[in-house]
């Protein structure tokens, strides 16, 4: 079952999920940008996966080149689910 | 768990049984040839290995439906991706009809990209993959008869170099062989002497292929990717 989709969940499965791409906890917020985390495309492309595999959300490759930052991704998730 | 398309016969069966000697679970993919498919995996455990079949035919449907079969019959998730299910539908071209021009490139090389990019779910959680796509010399070779074949196996080289750039960060790496005359059912029709064009004069075995894939699937090519590996007796050197 796929978990259901809130601003809170999101932000969570994100936070959760960077630091495994090696962005530093500390410097993660909605504001921060993927660039400024070292987050790279292929590290989104994995993030979408597993936004894919727990909210049943998925996001295309033209979505993902689209976000900036933190926040822009979950409420691209968000977005996406409704 | 390695998943060989096309392992019924020929070099897909030697492929199969090369993997699961260094230890492999394999997961025997085939179309239409069932028989073979259970021999092959007859064989696999007779010599103590682990394998099933798969039933399915790579150019129609989703690789989920595959994926999922194959991680449910050997419990766990594919982490080496042999694509070297291939077809031949041979004229000048001239000659070639649409429909054969579309079922070559379907089966040869839009699969092989289906089947790795779904591969890239389990490897990239992995953090180990290893893809191997049996391509041809007739790519990077002229071979008059076979642009169909041509175009789709240069095509497999092309797809093989830049997936490994885009992956390689993650201890993923993607491979080409490429075969030259090689004794199969595919190939029996194609003139003896073939081989006096041959280098070493005679032509190759599926074995012979299968080691080139079993050494790229192992820990000992960690550090090759990108490439393609001619298993040809010469012929393109």
């Amino acid at each position: 079952m796929a978990t259901a989709v809130t601003p809170e969940a999101v932000e969570k499965v994100v936070y959760d999920a960077l630091p495994q791409f090696g962005a530093d906890p500390s410097d993660i917020s909605r504001e921060a940008t993927f660039e400024d985390l070292d987050v790279d495309s292929l590290d989104l492309a994995e993030l979408s996966q597993i936004i894919e595999d727990e909210f049943g959300v998925q996001l295309k490759g033209d979505d993902v080149g689209q976000i900036k930052t933190v926040g822009d991704a979950i409420d691209l998730v968000v977005k996406r689910a409704e | 768990m390695a998943l060989v398309t096309g392992a019924s016969k020929g070099i897909g069966s030697a492929i199969a049984r090369a993997l699961a000697a260094d230890g492999w679970r394999v997961a025997v993919n085939y179309r239409s040839d069932e028989d073979g498919a259970k021999a092959t995996v007859a064989a696999i455990e007779e010599a103590g290995g682990t394998a099933a079949v798969l039933a399915g035919d790579v150019a129609e449907g989703s690789p989920d439906t595959l994926f999922t079969s194959a991680e449910e019959a050997l419990d766990g998730p594919v982490l080496a991706l042999v694509n070297n299910a291939g077809v031949r539908a041979d004229n000048l071209a001239i000659q070639i009809e649409d429909e054969d021009w579309d079922r070559v490139l379907d089966t040869n090389l839009s699969a092989a990209f289906r089947l790795t990019r779904r591969a890239m779910r389990p490897m990239l959680k992995a953090r180990y993959g290893r893809i191997v796509n049996v391509a041809s010399v007739v790519g990077p070779r002229a071979n008059a008869g076979q642009a169909n074949y041509a175009a789709a196996k240069a095509g497999l080289i092309g797809l093989t170099k830049t997936v490994s750039h885009e992956v390689a960060r993650r201890g993923i790496t993607v491979n080409a062989v490429a075969p030259g005359f090689i004794e199969t059912d595919m190939t029996k029709d194609l003139l003896a002497d073939v081989v006096k064009a041959i280098p070493a004069r005679r032509a190759g075995q599926p074995e012979e292929v299968a080691a080139a894939v079993r050494f790229l699937a192992s820990d000992d090519a960690a550090y090759v990717t990108g490439t393609t590996l001619f298993v040809d007796g010469g012929m393109s050197a």
